[in-house]
């Protein structure tokens, strides 16, 4: 695993983030410059690339595919794959991105201004294209397996994940680099702003977002990059690879319904798929991590679901987004980053700003503070605009 | 701008746009290798002639560019010609 979030830029960063509940919120003033209702974000370190890739590697990579990057190179070493590795073995890659707005916005102003197409220079396609994280990254590391970019919204790190763990299932591939990737810019946040979706509570930004909190105002938006390395038991044992989780099941589903508000419904069957695939009960989950951005309507729909599906034995849950901002892309890719650090670490991170629940809320097993436990069993939820869901269970081995 | 400065600036702009040694530049060198330009990298350098000289370069007129001193002659005409016209 690697990332690189507002909650830090090394594993162990993020999981000393995730168990003080700190937040990683603060405010880019240019947003309010630019006339958005909201200011939040979540605070991510731009790297510093020059030095560690080539010219040609760098001009071509947009800002979510540096976070990528970063996170990948460290997901690679702590799975013991180097460049050698890389080049005689078929290694894939699935990421999930669905904006590179910086790279269009700014190439679209160099043509407006200039009038002559032959002066935007050469970086600016790669950058702006959906699939930019997985065309670079597959050069930049030399990939010869499976290439392809994910874009199901905020689903879409999850469902890489998932279609990963399905191509290997399948026995199509021994080795995916999977992942989500997420640009932190005005650019990209615009006309999601524009909707009224964001939380106004700018007074304090590490208040901001407060999931399945009864005075939840709406999201921040957030983003970096998160990498989960899936391989097939049999090659990973085989190499000496250090395992740390498998991924058992991936469940989903379409609400086919709104584009916008979610249903109760959708990510109901989405769970349930998830549960009968592995073979699970509700009471084998020790945890869940929820998708709750902190939305009125999202958060109490998914209350609904967990109650609906899991509610018997009442697992924990905590929403990691109170802490990260919804990191969009990448969220599903990140909240199983974060999970498996709380399972690795024996500890569920707190759902910061849970204060006083609603109806709905009231009803789950919600982890205020950071609780000390054991995790054998987590389940990680994602879902996007047109009602795509995803629903992921991870087991300690 | 005199040919010390076009060069000047030529060299400069060479080494922070392909992250070369300034060393490596040589005006009898070949400009393709010493750069190590791939035709993307032609993309790019027409952007950086265009920014730093304020004329854009013609892909065919690379063709006769080999070396790093047809490059300094190329633009050097390119900016007397401006300045007269």
């Amino acid at each position: 695993m690697g990332i690189h979030s507002c909650l830090g830029t090394s594993l162990d960063e993020v999981r000393d983030s995730l168990y003080k509940g700190k937040s990683g919120i603060g405010l880019d003033p240019i947003r309010t410059e630019m006339g958005f209702r909201s200011a939040l974000t979540g605070i991510v370190e731009r790297p510093v690339l020059k030095g560690l890739l080539k010219r040609r590697e760098r001009v071509g990579l947009a800002e979510e595919g540096e976070y990528a990057y970063m996170a990948t190179v460290e997901a690679l070493e702590n799975a013991k794959m180097d460049m050698d590795f890389l080049m005689k073995n078929e290694v894939g890659i699935l990421y999930g991105n669905d904006s590179s707005a910086r790279a269009v916005t700014e190439s679209t102003d160099i043509i407006r201004e200039k009038k002559d197409t032959s002066l935007i220079g050469s970086g600016y396609i790669f950058q702006s294209m959906n699939s930019t994280i997985t065309m670079n990254l597959s050069t930049i590391f030399k990939l010869r397996g499976i290439n392809m970019t994910v874009s199901a919204a905020c689903a879409s790190g999850s469902h890489a994940l998932g279609l990963g763990y399905m191509y290997i299932k399948n026995g199509l591939q021994d080795a995916i680099i999977c992942g989500g990737g997420q640009e932190v810019n005005h650019h990209s946040m615009g006309s999601f702003d524009g909707l009224s979706a964001f939380s106004i509570n700018m007074e304090d930004p590490t208040k901001a977002v407060r999931p399945f909190d009864r005075d939840r105002d709406g999201l921040v938006p957030g983003g970096g990059g998160a990498t989960v390395i899936l391989e097939d038991y049999e090659s990973a044992v085989k190499r000496g690879a250090p395992i740390l989780a498998e991924l058992v099941s991936y469940g989903f589903s379409s609400n086919g319904d709104h584009i916008s508000n979610p249903n109760v419904e959708g990510p109901s069957r989405s769970l349930e798929r998830a549960l009968k695939q592995a073979g699970l009960q509700a009471k084998d989950i020790d945890y869940v991590n929820a998708h709750a951005t902190s939305t009125p309507v999202g958060d109490t729909n998914e209350a609904r679901a967990i109650d609906a599906i899991l509610g018997a034995n009442k697992p924990y849950v905590s929403s990691t987004k109170s802490m990260t901002g919804h990191e969009m892309w990448m969220a599903g890719a990140s909240e199983i980053v974060y999970s498996m650090l709380m399972m690795q670490n024996n500890f569920i991170a707190p759902n910061i700003n849970f204060e006083n629940p609603d109806e709905a809320s009231a009803k789950l097993n919600i982890a205020s503070k950071t609780i000390e436990t054991n995790i054998d069993i987590f389940l990680s939820n994602s879902f996007g605009f047109g009602g795509t869901n995803s629903s992921l269970i991870v087991k300690k081995l | 701008m005199t040919k010390g400065e076009v060069i000047e600036k030529i060299n400069e702009f060479l080494v922070d746009e392909f992250e070369v040694d300034p060393d490596s530049i040589s005006a009898e060198g070949d400009l393709k290798e010493t750069l190590d330009l791939d035709s993307l990298d032609y993309v790019d350098l027409v952007v950086v002639i265009e920014s730093n000289f304020g004329f854009k370069v013609k892909g065919e007129d690379f063709i006769e560019i080999k070396t790093f001193q047809n490059f300094y002659d190329y633009v050097e005409a390119k900016v007397a010609e401006k300045v007269t016209s």
